[in-house]
C-alpha cells in the first residue's frame, strides 16, 4: 500500500499484468477501443533565420468534422514549438507534460533549452508506450546551435531534417516541398512555401480543411505565432434571403378579440430565502 | 424443424442462394477467392494479386493537347526486376495510352488493342477509333472483367483530341471511370495530383509548361515513390499528331543529404 511517507516504487521495466487478460476480452468480444485519428497536415521548415511551423486547423471525428478551427501548434518553451497529429488528445497532453517538463529544466540550468533535449523527452516517452500513445509530431526551435527540425513518430523513432510534414496530407505537402524546398530561403519565401505546402493538404486530402496556421521562430528575438494567418476556406456568403417584407401577404381581414378579465385575486408568497 | 424458429435466430428464407452479407459464389462462374487464390477445380488463372507491377501514370492537359509521363521499371514486389518496361503507347494519330499496374494485363489488353487498329486500318474507310470510343471501350472491358472477379490489374490513362478539344481521362482495374484535366495513378494520385491542380488553377498552361511540370512531378515521385525508376518516358498528344519520346534519365537533387545529422 503506498502512503505519502513510504512510496511504492513502481517496478522497473514494462508492465505485461493485463496483456492475457486484454487478449481474453478480444476473444470474448470485446476489443480495445480504437484511437479516433484526428487527419491532419503539419509541416516545419529551416529558412535562413530560424524556423517556420505550419498546421491545418480540422479535428475530425472518423467522416465528422469536430472542430472547424483547432490549434494544432503548441507551446513547449519560448524558443520551440511542436506541431501535432494523431489523436488530439495525445497531442495535447504530451505537449503539456514535456513543456513543464522544459520549464524546470530551464529553471534548473538557468539557459534555454536545447531542441535536442525536447525531442529526447518526447521520444523516450512515446517509446515507453510502444505506440499506444498515437502522436506524430513536428518539433521546430531554435536553440544555440541555430534551429532545428525534428519528426517524431509514435512509436518513438525520430528524424532530424531540413523539411519535415506528418499527418494524413503529408504527402500532399511532402510533394511541395520536395519541388520547391532550397536551403536559405528568405522569411516571405519561406512563409509561403509552407502557406502553399498547408493549402496543399487542405484542399487535396479530406483529412485536413479550414485556415492555415503558421509560427515563425527565428534566431532572433522571440516566437511569432500567427494563428490563423490565411482563412483558406471562408463560409459562403448568402445570396438571398428567405425573409418576407411586411406586406407580401395580403391581409383581407381584421378581428380583434380582447380577452376579458373575470377576476383579479392577490396571494401573499412567502420568500425563499430570509 | 428448420422452417421453426424464434426471434434470436430466425429460420432462413431460403436455402441454396445467397445468404445476406455473405460473398456468394455463382455458380458455374469464377469461384470464390480463397486466402490460397486459386481453386483446384478451375484451372483459368485468377488475378488475385498482381505479380510485375509498375507504378504511377501522370497525365496533364494542356491548352492544345495532352501530356503523358511514366517511368519503365517492372517491380517484381520490391525487386527492381524488368527497367525498360515501356508503358506509354501510341494508339493512333489521336491517341495515346498509358497504363500502369501489372504488367502482364496491360501487355494482353495492348495487343488486343493493336490488333484493333490494325484490322480498322484493314477496313480502310478513313475512320479512326476517337479516345472517348477508347475511353469507353476500356471501361466497359474492365468493368466486366472485375464483375467476373477476375479484374485485369490496370489503371489505365486515355489521353488523345477530339472534335478540337483535348481529351484526358482514366479507368482504373474496378472500371471506374473519370475525365479530368490532370490525373495521375498509383501513388501519384497523392504526390503528383496537388502539385498538378495548382498549377492548373492557376490558368491555361501551354506544351512547354506542361511538360515542365510533368517532369518535375516525375522528379518529386522519384525522391518519395519507394518503387519508382530515374529512367522514364514522356508522351505528347496535339491535334498535330502523337509522339511518344524515348525514355530518359531524371535530374534528381541530393545534394541536402549533407545538411541531415542526427545530432
Amino acid at each position: 500500500m503506498a502512503s505519502v511517507l513510504a512510496p511504492e516504487i513502481p517496478a522497473p521495466g514494462f508492465s505485461f499484468e493485463n496483456c492475457q487478460r486484454n487478449a481474453f476480452l478480444d476473444q470474448k468480444g470485446f476489443p480495445a477501443p480504437k484511437a479516433t485519428k484526428t487527419g491532419t497536415t503539419i509541416v516545419g521548415i529551416i529558412y535562413a533565420d530560424g524556423v517556420i511551423l505550419g498546421a491545418d486547423t480540422r479535428a475530425t471525428e472518423n467522416t465528422v468534422v469536430s472542430d472547424k478551427n483547432c490549434q494544432k501548434i503548441h507551446y513547449l518553451a519560448g524558443n520551440m514549438y511542436c506541431c501535432g497529429a494523431g489523436t488530439a488528445a495525445d497531442t495535447e497532453m504530451t505537449t503539456q507534460t514535456v513543456a513543464s517538463q522544459l520549464e524546470l529544466q530551464r529553471l534548473h540550468t538557468g539557459r534555454t533549452v536545447p531542441v535536442e533535449t525536447a525531442a529526447t523527452l518526447l521520444k523516450r516517452m512515446l517509446f515507453r508506450y510502444q505506440g499506444h500513445i498515437g502522436a506524430a509530431l513536428v518539433l521546430g526551435g531554435v536553440d544555440r546551435s541555430g534551429p532545428h527540425i525534428y519528426c517524431i513518430y509514435p512509436h518513438g523513432s525520430v528524424d532530424k531534417l531540413p523539411y519535415a510534414t506528418m499527418g494524413s496530407g503529408s504527402l500532399a505537402a511532402m510533394a511541395v516541398f520536395e519541388a520547391r524546398w532550397k536551403p536559405d530561403m528568405s522569411e516571405e519565401e519561406g512563409k509561403k512555401l509552407v502557406r502553399d505546402a498547408i493549402a496543399a493538404g487542405i484542399f487535396n486530402d479530406l483529412g485536413s480543411g479550414s485556415n492555415v496556421d503558421l509560427c515563425v521562430i527565428r534566431t532572433t528575438g522571440p516566437a511569432q505565432y500567427l494563428r490563423t494567418y490565411e482563412e483558406a476556406n471562408v463560409k459562403g456568403k448568402k445570396q438571398g434571403s428567405y425573409r418576407y417584407p411586411l406586406g407580401t401577404t395580403a391581409v383581407l381581414r381584421q378581428r380583434i378579440i380582447p380577452l376579458e378579465v373575470e377576476a383579479v385575486s392577490v396571494r401573499q408568497v412567502q420568500p425563499m430565502d430570509e | 424443424m428448420s422452417f421453426m424458429g424464434d426471434l434470436m435466430n430466425p429460420a432462413p428464407l431460403w436455402h441454396n442462394g445467397p445468404s445476406p452479407g455473405a460473398f456468394y459464389s455463382f455458380p458455374g462462374n469464377a469461384t470464390s477467392l480463397r486466402p490460397t487464390g486459386h481453386t483446384v477445380q478451375d484451372f483459368r488463372a485468377h488475378s488475385a494479386t498482381p505479380i510485375t507491377t509498375t507504378t504511377t501514370v501522370i497525365g496533364l492537359r494542356f491548352d492544345k493537347g495532352c501530356v503523358l509521363a511514366a517511368d519503365t521499371l517492372g517491380s517484381y514486389g520490391s525487386l527492381a526486376r524488368f527497367r525498360d518496361c515501356n508503358r506509354l503507347q501510341k494508339v493512333n494519330d489521336l491517341t495515346l495510352l498509358g497504363a500502369g499496374g501489372d504488367y502482364a494485363d496491360y501487355q494482353y489488353l495492348r495487343d488486343i488493342i493493336e490488333q484493333k487498329i490494325i484490322d480498322e486500318q484493314c477496313i480502310g474507310d478513313g475512320l479512326q477509333l476517337k479516345p472517348k470510343s477508347l475511353h469507353c471501350w476500356l471501361t466497359r472491358v474492365l468493368y466486366n472483367k472485375r464483375s467476373k472477379m477476375d479484374p485485369l490489374w490496370n489503371n489505365y490513362v486515355v489521353a488523345g483530341v477530339q472534335d478540337g478539344e483535348p481529351f484526358l481521362g482514366s479507368v482504373d482495374k474496378l472500371g471506374t471511370a473519370y475525365e479530368d484535366a490532370t490525373i495521375a495513378t498509383g501513388l501519384g494520385a497523392y504526390m503528383a495530383t496537388p502539385l498538378l491542380r495548382d498549377a492548373t488553377e492557376k490558368g491555361p498552361l501551354d506544351e512547354e509548361s506542361a511538360k515542365a511540370l510533368v517532369r518535375k512531378c516525375m522528379e518529386v515521385l522519384f525522391y518519395r515513390d519507394a518503387r519508382s525508376f530515374p529512367r522514364y518516358q514522356l508522351g505528347v498528344v496535339t491535334s498535330a499528331g502523337v509522339t511518344v519520346e524515348e525514355p530518359v534519365e531524371l535530374k534528381h537533387d541530393w545534394s541536402l543529404a549533407h545538411m541531415i545529422h542526427m545530432k
